[in-house]
């Protein structure tokens, strides 16, 4: 892709991010609604399938580019680069793990065209939060297949246009021999369990329901789930979420910036307290953007290469970018915090920092970095490299 | 029985048949799979038989103390585990080349 049609589509997502998305953002938050102005201008941009290939009307945009869409929409509103990010994720999916799958090739084409939203079903009640194990399978029913699923959470599943779940890959199948299912909205009885009225990421609608979906045979992707997993549908979160995190926490620290300037013209030839405090957090912000690239590099490096993604050093380092990521998320918030100090605290300034610092602490919670933690502290007790 | 006693070959000592046993004995103890290991053929996909991802790490731990090997990087993955064949292949270059 050239430089040219890259910057078009980064200029593009900076104009939704300040023009719709950022002025919606309080809004959203409050009323802990579905992004729709935001999501409506990403559609009409046809930035929904900016990562499919061309010649299926996309824009064939790269993971890197997608990513800094992510991290320039984390900047205006993280629900709204949320959203964007994980159907990114499941768009991805199915790009890298179709094969010559005719099914897969017409829907990619049919998504660019109608800019259909996938929303993803991969947790389960009664496997503890463990995304390599299903409990729900891929039922015979005629010549099609059925599944019902008790999802606990399926981000904006009442907005999205199509669904893509695991399960086991038949009813006699392991808990671990899961396949990825595309099911469509048509074809899909979704009954909501329960609100979403939490602490932050509050416009993604992350709510539980119970699922039940007929589809055709073509529709299970046929390659292993858990290939699809540790090649694509894992590292690719981790590289988007940590990319739109570093956007909400630039943000954060962009209104500490410019409290500090605001201080600044005030008291002319006087460095103001919070100077010193801002430097400390912009220390804290480069490693983070460091951090976030240097994921993003390591995935695009390897991202053909079958034998490095399947590889325990490749799953090490990507998980050890979303627990680094996640971590130093709602430190630099709290930090840019500590230097707007009562006019990051109120709620109606423009220094306002609470949405960051509450949409911030979503990081650590999204596959829970206890669980990242104890899959690196089982791969560790083999790696030996660095 | 200790299979170092028996014939020395280009394995390091280990028969080819002694090293499918020992394969089958470590499955079943760490694999924690649905179906009993003596019942699975050298091809069957063990991750299909129930094999876990933490089980599997389980499973090279066990493999590695028993066979006194240590896995390489590029040995750290999922298909060098699939099924007792690739086990066994892996293994075999491991010990050969001790």
């Amino acid at each position: 892709m050239s430089a040219t049609t890259s910057g078009t589509l980064l200029d593009t997502a900076r104009h939704i991010a300040t023009t719709v998305a950022g002025l919606h953002a309080d809004a959203v938050d409050r009323e802990a609604r579905f992004p729709q102005e935001a999501m409506a201008a990403l559609r009409a941009e046809r930035m929904l399938s900016a990562a499919v290939p061309r010649d299926l009307g996309g824009m064939g945009a790269t993971i890197g580019e997608i990513a800094g869409v992510c991290e320039t929409l984390g900047r205006a509103c993280a629900s709204t680069a949320m959203i964007f990010a994980m159907h990114q994720i499941n768009v991805v999916c199915l790009l890298r793990h179709r094969g010559s799958a005719a099914y897969f090739h017409e829907y990619l084409s049919h998504l660019a065209q109608h800019q259909c939203l996938i929303a993803s079903a991969t947790s389960e009640l009664g496997v503890g939060g463990d995304l390599r194990r299903s409990v729900c399978a891929v039922e015979p029913d005629g010549g099609r297949v059925r599944i019902v699923k008790h999802a606990p959470v399926i981000s904006y599943g009442e907005e999205a246009d199509d669904v893509l779940l695991t399960a086991r890959r038949a009813p006699d199948a392991a808990p671990a021999d899961q396949v990825l299912v595309l099911v469509r909205k048509a074809d899909t009885h979704l009954t909501a369990v329960g609100n979403w009225d939490t602490l932050g990421m509050r416009g993604t609608r992350s709510l539980g329901f119970r699922l039940e979906a007929s589809a055709l045979p073509d529709q299970v992707v046929a390659v292993p789930f858990a290939d699809i997993a540790s090649h694509t549908m894992l590292p690719v979160s981790h590289v988007l979420w940590s990319s739109l995190w570093l956007g909400l926490v630039s943000d954060a620290v962009g209104r500490a910036r410019a409290f500090v300037r605001a201080e600044a013209r005030r008291s002319p030839g006087v460095t103001p307290p919070g100077a010193l405090r801002l430097a400390e957090t912009v220390v804290e912000l480069d490693t983070m953007r460091a951090t976030v690239h240097r994921g993003l590099d390591e995935f695009e490096r390897h991202q053909d290469d079958i034998e490095e993604l399947s590889g325990f050093g490749f799953a090490l380092r990507m998980n050890n970018l979303k627990v680094a990521a996640s971590r130093m998320a709602p430190e630099i918030v709290a930090r840019a915090l500590g230097v707007c100090g009562v006019s990051g605290y109120r709620c109606d300034s423009p220094y306002s920092l609470g949405r960051h610092l509450r949409d911030a602490h979503s990081a650590a919670l999204m596959i829970s970095n206890d669980r990242v933690l104890a899959a690196n502290a089982s791969m560790l007790l083999l790696h030996r490299d660095e | 029985m200790h299979p170092q006693d028996d014939h020395v070959s280009a394995t390091g000592g280990w028969q080819q048949d002694t090293i499918t046993a020992e394969i089958r004995a470590i499955l079943r103890a760490h694999a924690r799979l649905a179906i009993d290991a003596a019942a699975l053929s050298d091809d069957a996909d063990l991750y299909q038989a129930g094999l876990t991802s933490h089980a599997s790490v389980s499973l090279m731990l066990a493999l590695e103390d028993r066979f006194d090997v240590e896995f390489p990087e590029r040995m750290l993955r999922r298909g060098a585990f699939a099924s007792i064949a690739s086990i066994r292949s892996g293994l075999t270059e491991l010990l050969g080349a001790s």
